[in-house]
């Protein structure tokens, strides 16, 4: 059959589709060459980023070794020094400040995306907005006079009632205040606040491109509004809330404002979530800017494992919304 | 039909109910978000959580703390919901009605938490705010037990306003330009760029700030000075305008491409004349939430522009106060004078986040390509000059 059509086409075989060459004008070629390089630019500025913060930090790198990586207290002067502590007390407060944040945000696109009347929808986007325009050290402020005092009480319930998970359980003193303020538990509590409209306006966004022929047909077999959402909107929407959530833990371990405001540094590995101490790479880059060569050095040596933790997770986070993000597709 | 007939029946139903007239009037359907029932079931759970929990919490339990009041208060309330919806309801309505409830009030809570922190930092910084040489004085002549009168943030609001335009300066020609990069011109690099900006839009701003010191500072040896402050703040919204002004250039209608090469025009063109002119209010709309960001960045800036309590108007020499490291270093003073000030520094700070938001709002209103009032006068004067 094939061949039967292949032999009659065959004499006129020598008319061919024309190739198409773009010729483009001189102006066009300046214009896309000039382009490009504010795109390369990008690059450029990531790569810098990258070289500067290692050859400032290289001698710290060496210096310390691999116990950079091992020793918890961060005592630069000593010959054995670390991020170990900065590290993991900076991962702590972005996974609570997660735990808090993805629940609320998935529900606030959802109630936009899929509940809100038409009226509301516009006002709520902007206030979303608004909410990630408010300066961090705003956020900090509010933290430390506003919530600090006012959330204690809540930190002292769950410290005496549910101390049998080990990392609700406090070794100071249940009765005094002070063991619970400045810790990580209220700190990941209004870094939250920094990340519920990031994850917030990508979920909306992605969960409003969920197919309506899909949303209809849900519909039509007799879901009720959440079965559909169940059924359709979330199972769309899950690379989204996934990669969001990256974009989000990105911010979350890069804030130093809110941690600076709000914890009382230590230089171990405090995992009771509800006691005071804590720390980050941000804080403590603020923290010993001013101490001498030796410090910046290891300043600049932490900077590049943050740099290339949450450039890590954010590409990561960013390939996979991408690929949920319909039309995002260069022309 | 069957669903809208109200009033007296046309000509049409007549007809075809003749053949029956005695088939019971059908009940009008009337479709709505609310019912009586439900909104009593949700107003009625609330009320009575509102009294146990006062119970439980005040009186019988060893609790206290106003928030964790309200957690408890949210906890009861939604069990004692899905008991009054489970004696009315079936079970998939229940859950329905219960997950509305839930998402709903995630979105409350999101909108709660920025009226809250407005209104609070309204509160305590309207003493500073509204004194009279806030706004006009530096912190030169103001020590720690002066009034709060003598010491102001003017030189802060001078030091932010510099940056903040430097920083624009050279972050939106180059955001704007890699959009029209991703958009327009494509090809090699695109996915790599496109993804890398989505990346550096929550990149810790920290980074920034020690890039700029270890590239400017100290190895370019420039001093610690506003326009270090700039450049580190023009790092953090490069990305978030590229990412805004691509997103806005995208939507830009094929056709209008189409019409301007139909004519003949070439690629640069095109961009200049039609695509950029087109989604200007967009465009517009981004940069302004750009502004709005950069204006709160504080880690870069305590990295990079050092801090006086005198005014230094000039950006390119010495250190340089703006509000946020205002804030920063006001705030930590014993002085309850200095913490007035640090709250009405905040207050200022947020009321320069409304206005550029507004601003934005308003630009951002119409569609693109859509002519607003004064464009469509425009277009009119210059037809009848012509």
């Amino acid at each position: 059959m094939t061949a039967g059509l292949m032999s009659a086409h065959a004499p006129a075989s020598d008319d061919q589709p024309r190739r198409i060459v773009v010729r483009r004008s001189a102006g066009d070629r300046v214009f896309r060459g000039v382009m490009r390089a504010a795109g390369i630019a990008v690059l450029t500025v990531t790569a810098m980023i990258l070289t500067f913060l290692l050859a400032r930090g290289v001698s710290a790198f060496r210096r310390a070794g691999f116990s950079f990586f091992t020793t918890q207290s961060f005592s630069v002067g000593a010959p054995k020094f670390g991020i170990a502590s900065l590290l993991t007390n900076g991962v702590i407060i972005a996974a609570i400040a997660l735990v808090i944040a993805i629940p609320v945000a998935v529900a606030t696109a959802l109630y936009i995306s899929e509940y809100a009347p038409r009226a509301l929808r516009r006002p709520l986007i902007a206030m979303i907005d608004l909410m990630a325009a408010i300066p961090s050290i705003v956020y900090a402020m509010w933290g430390l006079y506003f919530v600090m005092g006012r959330w204690v009480g809540v930190d002292t319930w769950l410290s005496r009632h549910l101390s049998f998970i080990p990392i609700f359980r406090v070794t100071g003193s249940q009765t005094l205040q002070s063991t619970f303020v400045d810790a990580p538990f209220i700190v990941g509590l209004v870094v939250a606040c920094l990340v519920i409209p990031i994850i917030t306006s990508l979920c909306r966004e992605i969960f409003s491109q969920a197919p309506v022929a899909e949303r209809e047909a849900a519909y039509a077999l007799g879901a009720t509004r959440w079965g559909m959402v169940r059924t359709v909107v979330l199972p769309f929407g899950r690379a989204g809330i996934i990669g969001s959530s990256m974009l989000g833990m990105g911010r979350a371990l890069g804030d130093a404002i809110v941690i600076s405001f709000l914890i009382t540094p230590v230089y171990y590995i405090n995992t009771h979530v509800l006691q005071s101490g804590g720390q980050s790479i941000p804080y403590a880059i603020l923290l010993f800017k001013d101490s001498g060569p030796q410090w910046v050095a290891a300043l600049m040596a932490a900077g590049v494992v943050l740099f290339a933790m949450t450039l890590a997770i954010n590409v990561l986070g960013a390939v996979v919304t991408g690929r949920s993000r319909s039309g995002l597709v260069t022309v | 039909m069957a669903l809208t007939e109200k009033g007296p029946p046309g000509p049409a139903a007549q007809a075809q109910e003749a053949p029956a007239p005695a088939a019971p009037r059908q009940r009008r359907v009337r479709i709505r978000r609310f019912s009586t029932e439900g909104a009593l079931s949700v107003v009625g759970a609330a009320a009575g959580s509102l009294a146990l929990t006062w119970v439980l919490y005040e009186r019988a339990l060893p609790f206290n703390g106003a928030l964790g009041f309200w957690v408890s208060w949210y906890v009861i309330f939604l069990l004692m919901y899905t008991a009054v919806a489970a004696l009315q309801w079936d079970g998939r309505v229940v859950r329905d009605r219960l997950a509305s409830l839930a998402l709903g009030t995630g979105g409350l809570l999101a909108c709660a938490v920025v009226l809250i922190v407005i209104v609070y930092i309204g509160i305590r910084g309207l003493r500073a705010f509204l004194n009279a040489g806030f706004f006009t004085h530096t912190m030169a002549n103001a020590g720690p037990l002066s009034p709060l009168g003598a010491g102001g943030v003017l030189h802060g609001i001078v030091g932010t306003l510099e940056q903040l335009g430097l920083a624009t300066v050279f972050a939106v020609p180059l955001g704007i330009a890699s959009a029209v990069f991703l958009s327009e011109v494509g090809g090699v690099g695109s996915r790599a760029v496109r993804t890398l900006v989505e990346a550096m839009t929550s990149l810790p701003d920290i980074i920034a700030g020690l890039f700029i010191y270890a590239f400017a500072i100290l190895t370019l040896g420039l001093q610690d000075s506003g326009i270090a402050a700039a450049l580190a703040l023009a790092v953090t919204m490069m990305p978030i305008v590229a990412r805004g002004s691509e997103a806005v250039i995208r939507i830009v209608p094929q056709m209008l491409r189409e019409a301007s090469y139909a004519l003949g025009g070439s690629q640069w063109r095109t961009v200049w004349n039609v695509i950029l002119p087109t989604a200007r209010s967009g465009l517009a709309t981004v940069v302004v939430l750009g502004m709005a960001r950069g204006i709160g960045e504080t880690a870069p800036v305590l990295l990079t522009a050092g801090y006086s309590k005198a005014m230094n108007a000039n950006p390119l020499h010495g250190w340089q106060t703006s509000l946020v490291t205002y804030i920063f270093n006001e705030h930590a003073q014993p002085g309850a004078n200095d913490q007035a000030r640090a709250f009405g520094a905040a207050l200022t700070l947020v009321v320069l986040v409304l206005i550029l938001f507004s601003v934005a709002r308003w630009l951002g209103g119409g569609q693109p390509g859509e002519l607003s009032r004064r464009d469509r006068r425009r277009i009119a004067r210059e037809g009848a000059r012509r």
